[in-house]
């Protein structure tokens, strides 16, 4: 029992490790679906993010001065996104699909040009990251059966961008549902003709969206390599801007479904890594492979309409133009 | 998204998409000038390594087998106004029933009649792998896009388990399967130069590359000279359009895709029937991607494509010398040079019409209109 209890206290907190870059870009892939643009490029920014960040932080020596260099090249990617899908009104999916690629090349060719360490930063110290932090009252807390030990285990004794996210999911949600902003940004999304005769700029509106979306794939990436990790590895983000996409399309574009989403989706891979070489009864091995394509799985029979029925917004990939 | 009707073909088909080229190469010289090397002698060095070293042309050619199929795969499906991202995950299943095939067979049967079997079976799997998110976007309205991606990390998934757990030789470290039986396989080109008495350098280029152009002839044929092709055309121009003239919207969606899947599994007849010679993991190595690539630049033409193709062949091939030659620059330069190509032949591929047409209007309207 008490080892059982362990086992899912451990469980829960590395959920939450895995999950909190699939927040950040899963919201960010929100802000800019809801306004109409399309967001392959999630995996792409994360990745190029995580690599400015590192770089700045091992060449200045400040964390905070990295997480700014990561919105910074987060943000500049969404205007490339911007220029070409929204001003000049090319394809969103194409143009998603070249900032990954993109994001791949520039990452590991800079790293190799700088540092010569085979695209890998060097390592950060301690003082480079963003540390865990512990809550006050731990020790008086940890003597309270189960909820003590939850406090302490699970919800303290994480970076400032773990909790950061959580909060980035409250943003979210009340700028896109309680703000006129968030009004005119679905209306755009859905109908911009509409918003458009209203005398809103469907233009700004849209740059807007991303810009927002950009500062929230920097964020996801300065986790993956100066809190949650201690320097930029090559292709560090491994597919997860492609998780958080299908976690937005399982929280059908709704900020807090897409959080339990992205947690659902973070415990699988948690629970995967967890049962490998572990016979279960009935079952028996597990192998880490099903773990690993259940969020896909998932997400493609949810959009299939099996499990409910997953809307995207309605304008979602049209360019807008005025005349027609 | 259309060309523009003011200017002439000429110039919407062959000079802009030059021009788009050409910025692209003009940006990732910048980005060689930055880190501080020379682009020119990048340029160099590329070529001489794509064109000019024994095989070298060999291997070139035989990368550019690789994104003939998997840019016809994609421009097949853009015909229909369907994107295909996921020639990746259909290139990899291809080379399972390729692996499947030469497995079960290749003891029993003479080689030839597996090599031929196999071919089907990678034309077979790929097809499956494409037909699941046709129907799902035909008969259940999700995303090709997104189900694509989603089934390439399926893809991936599956062969890991496959190979880690199944179909592994027994006793090996590394998960590729045994090598497949010594009849079974597409002859390299090098060694049918031999039968005939001509000395050519080695290199993995094989049968497949000739496969490749008589596909190629096949697409031309079957988008622009049969019923078929008529019918996925109209379904690219319009969706309404085509249910008003009476095709069937979702079939021809499904057999759309079914073909495009085909057409990347062909990646693995390259691949495995043509070097490996067994069964592997990775194998795919992002061909499927540089196919969408392809297929943008040559503009979903089999002639344009097959030209991508070679530039893109030569880009991967001459990639490899940077290594060489350079300590500061790889070859995964030709991933940047890649993505910017999709940026700007692409996402960007309008972007300089206004100005050509302005141009145009200048120089050649007044002429016209007199």
């Amino acid at each position: 029992m008490l080892e059982s209890f362990q086992i899912i206290i451990s469980l829960l907190d590395s959920t939450i490790r895995i999950a909190t870059p699939l927040i950040f870009c899963a919201m960010a892939g929100i802000f800019s679906e809801r306004s109409g643009i399309i967001d392959i490029g999630l995996e792409g920014k994360m990745l190029l993010s995580a690599f400015v960040a590192a770089t700045a932080t091992f060449l200045t020596g400040s964390p905070i001065l990295g997480l700014f260099g990561a919105i910074l090249a987060s943000c500049s990617a969404s205007l490339i996104h911007g220029f070409a899908c929204i001003t000049n009104k090319g394809d969103q999916v194409i143009s998603g699909l070249a900032i990954n690629i993109l994001a791949s090349g520039l990452t590991i060719t800079l790293g190799i040009a700088l540092f010569s360490r085979g695209g890998q930063t060097p390592p950060l110290a301690s003082e480079q990251r963003f540390m865990p932090i512990d809550f006050p009252f731990l020790d008086q807390l940890s003597f309270v059966p189960v909820l003590g030990e939850l406090f302490v285990e699970v919800i303290s004794g994480h970076n400032v961008l773990v909790y950061l996210s959580v909060l980035a999911v409250f943003f979210t949600y009340y700028v896109i549902f309680k703000t006129r902003f968030g009004l005119r940004l679905r209306a755009v999304g859905e109908k911009p003709e509409a918003v458009d005769t209203a005398g809103i700029s469907v233009i700004k509106m849209r740059y807007q969206s991303i810009l927002i979306a950009g500062m929230l794939c920097g964020l996801a990436g300065a986790y993956l390599s100066i809190a949650h990790g201690a320097g930029f590895g090559r292709e560090m983000s491994a597919g997860k801007g492609y998780i958080a996409l299908a976690a937005m399309i399982f929280g059908k574009w709704n900020p807090i479904p897409t959080l339990f989403a992205c947690l659902l989706f973070g415990f699988l891979e948690a629970l995967g890594v967890r049962l490998e070489g572990v016979e279960l009864i009935w079952i028996g091995e597990v192998p880490v492979q099903v773990m690993q394509a259940l969020p896909y799985v998932l997400t493609v029979v949810l959009l299939a309409g099996f499990i409910g029925k997953a809307r995207a917004p309605g304008a979602i990939g049209v360019p807008y133009s005025k005349e027609s | 998204m259309s060309d523009s009707n003011i200017i002439p073909k000429w110039l919407s088909v062959g000079v802009i998409p030059l021009m788009n080229l050409f910025l692209a190469f003009c940006v990732s010289g910048l980005f060689i000038f930055f880190i501080g090397e020379n682009p020119f002698r990048a340029i160099f060095v590329m070529i001489k390594g794509a064109f000019y070293y024994p095989g070298a042309i060999g291997y070139t050619l035989y990368y550019t087998t690789n994104f003939i199929f998997t840019g016809l795969a994609v421009a097949l499906a853009f015909h229909a106004r369907l994107f295909n991202i996921g020639g990746e995950g259909q290139a990899y299943v291809g080379g399972l029933g390729v692996g499947l095939v030469c497995l079960i067979f290749d003891q029993h049967v003479m080689g030839f009649l597996v090599t031929i079997l196999a071919i089907l079976g990678s034309v077979i799997f790929g097809a499956i792998w494409g037909i699941i998110p046709g129907y799902l976007q035909a008969k259940r309205g999700s995303h090709i896009v997104i189900t694509t991606i989603m089934f390439n990390f399926i893809a991936a998934a599956l062969m890991v388990y496959l190979l880690v757990n199944v179909i592994i030789e027994p006793g090996q470290m590394s998960p590729e399967t045994r090598d497949f039986a010594s009849g079974v396989g597409l002859v390299q080109i090098h060694i049918f130069a031999k039968y005939l008495g001509l000395e050519m350098a080695m290199s993995p280029l094989n049968l497949s590359f000739i496969g490749a152009l008589t596909v190629s002839v096949g697409f031309w044929f079957l988008v622009w000279r049969t019923k078929f092709g008529y019918e996925l055309r109209s379904l690219g121009h319009s969706e309404t359009a085509a249910i008003y003239a009476g095709i069937k919207v979702s079939s021809t969606i499904i057999i759309v895709m079914a073909i495009s899947g085909g057409l990347a599994g062909l990646v693995a007849i390259n691949e495995l029937l043509g070097v490996h010679n067994k069964l592997l993991l990775g194998f795919t190595a992002g061909y499927g991607f540089t196919g969408i690539a392809v297929a943008l630049m040559g503009r979903n033409h089999p002639f344009g494509i097959f030209l991508a193709s070679l530039l893109f062949g030569a880009l991967y091939q001459g990639g490899t010398e940077l290594d060489f030659e350079f300590s500061s620059i790889t070859r995964e330069m030709v991933l940047l040079i890649q993505g910017l190509i999709i940026l700007f032949s692409g996402a960007l591929a309008y972007m300089l019409n206004p100005l050509v047409e302005r141009f145009y209007l200048k120089y050649y309207g007044s002429i016209n209109s007199a």
